[in-house]
């Protein structure tokens, strides 16, 4: 028997953001360059509601203009749903590795 | 590894110029092709063809160049740096309607993601005010 499979698979989780300057310009771009390491669509929300937006677009991360604090949401789906969201939030847990 | 599309920031002031490039490094990293130039040849404010075209060469890349310009001759100088590109070459260098800082900054991380010249054009260009 032969069947083929669409591994394709959805993920999500959340974090806290308690990066000092919250979402600013250099956390955006990090998280943004991690996101399209990725090939899922992944999207973020500072609420489980929404609205969501696209975590790899630049420029939509950098207007969340999320502060210190938020609880930051994402949501994948594709072939690397689960590890896109765990290393997402990896980042941030890590402070976007600011002073590597 | 195949490069990712080139940076050049092109200033009336080469301190403009080299700060916007010193934020791209930063922010970005070293992943992107960058030049900046600025100023005329005679020390004062302006811009030069013949700079611009260097900066063009420096950043090269087989993916194309993006260029990010501030005021009036920046973005005159760099259609007319394009224009003496020869053939194969002028098709990949695009001039983005985009704040030179803030396009910078969004252009390059487009284009460390490994992304398309049209990529990290439109994504600059996303920057314009509404």
């Amino acid at each position: 028997m032969s069947a083929e499979i669409v591994t394709s698979e959805r993920a999500e989780g959340s974090v806290l953001l308690d990066h000092a300057v919250g979402l600013h310009a250099r956390p955006s771009v990090k998280l943004t360059q991690l996101a399209k390491t990725f090939k899922a669509r992944i999207e973020l929300a500072l609420s489980e509601v929404g609205p969501w937006i696209d975590a790899k677009s630049i420029v939509k991360v950098m207007a969340t203009k999320a502060p210190k604090d938020t609880i930051l949401h994402f949501r994948a789906e594709g072939v690397d749903a689960s590890i896109a969201v765990a290393a997402l939030i990896g980042l941030v847990q890590r402070d976007f590795e600011d002073g590597r | 590894m195949k490069r990712n599309v080139g940076i050049v920031i092109v200033s009336h002031s080469p301190d403009v110029a080299r700060g916007t490039a010193d934020m791209v490094r930063q922010m970005v990293g070293e992943k992107v092709p960058l030049a900046w130039c600025g100023g005329d040849p005679g020390g004062g404010l302006g811009t030069s063809v013949e700079a611009i075209a260097a900066a063009i060469q420096h950043a090269w890349s087989d993916k194309g160049v993006a260029i990010l310009v501030d005021l009036g001759g920046a973005e005159t100088n760099s259609e007319m740096a394009v224009e003496m590109l020869p053939d194969g070459r002028r098709e990949r260098v695009v001039v983005c309607n985009a704040p030179i800082v803030e396009g910078a900054v969004m252009a390059a991380t487009e284009a460390s993601a490994g992304s398309s010249l049209d990529e990290v054009r439109r994504t600059a260009e996303e920057m314009r005010p509404a």
